[in-house]
């Protein structure tokens, strides 16, 4: 059942991700100042794909909430960043966001770290 | 203002908001996790379970946290690129392995403590590369 739940965990993050990222991008820089947030929130609320991008975090939060209930955090966190290669390769393949040599070398490190504290 | 001092501004900014962001996300992880560990009922498919777990205090604080990292999050991903964001947040994953054991008291295995040091290294290595990777070169005069 654990692995049910990274799962869908997994894949609503990457979604959510993916979504937040293309949206944000057009939307432009934000700040995180008092004005800023309400900022945000009109942001938010003008861009449907962005709403389902948070959707999708609610899924993927749902899920974090069983998880966490049987599970140790020291497992439960590890295992949520499964969606990890998966995001880069999208972000490389779908956003078309240059990754250099050094980039994708960190990357894989803390892919690789990332397992073994999942293990 | 010149541009190398507007480009070490906005570096900071983004900086200041990754911080921000995994505090929050430390916070809200592990009050979650102690919160979702003394409700006696097991989670299921009905989401009545999940808003009722939300009336414990420490979920609640949790959820509170978690919902203004995301928020967070959303204005990193306008300072910068996915493939930065999300290398560099990772050191969120060592700090919840770390409370994990300090505050939670679960056993940590060496195999973890070693992929922990990785993804230390891993984010240093990515942290130290150029913010936004889609902006177009600076042409230079």
């Amino acid at each position: 059942m654990k692995w049910v739940l990274v799962a869908a965990m997994v894949v609503a993050t990457v979604l959510g991700d993916l979504l937040q990222s293309h949206e944000m991008k057009q939307a432009g820089e934000q700040s995180v100042s008092a004005r800023g947030f309400a900022r945000l929130l009109h942001v938010i609320a003008q861009r449907r794909l962005l709403i389902l991008g948070i959707a999708c975090n609610a899924v993927s939060f749902f899920s974090f909430m069983a998880l966490v209930q049987t599970e140790p955090l020291s497992f439960a966190v590890p295992a949520s960043s499964a969606s990890f290669v998966l995001e880069t390769l999208l972000a490389k393949f779908v956003l078309h966001e240059r990754l250099g040599a050094r980039r994708t070398a960190g990357a894989l490190a803390v892919l690789a770290g990332v397992v073994l504290v999942g293990g | 203002m010149t541009n190398s001092s507007q480009r070490s501004g906005a570096l900071l900014k983004t900086y200041f908001v990754l911080v921000f962001f995994l505090a929050l996300k430390a916070a809200g992880n592990s009050a979650m996790a102690w919160g979702m560990k003394h409700i006696p009922e097991r989670m299921s498919m009905n989401p009545a379970l999940y808003l009722r777990a939300m009336l414990n205090p420490f979920v609640a604080m949790g959820v509170i946290a978690l919902i203004l990292a995301l928020l967070t999050r959303i204005a990193l991903f306008s300072l910068a690129d996915l493939s930065f964001v999300l290398p560099v947040t990772a050191v969120g994953y060592v700090i919840a392995v770390f409370l994990g054991k300090v505050f939670l008291h679960e056993t940590v295995s060496h195999q973890r403590w070693l992929g922990t040091l990785l993804i230390f290294a891993g984010a240093a290595l990515v942290g130290s590369t150029s913010r936004n990777t889609t902006t177009p070169a600076e042409v230079p005069k």
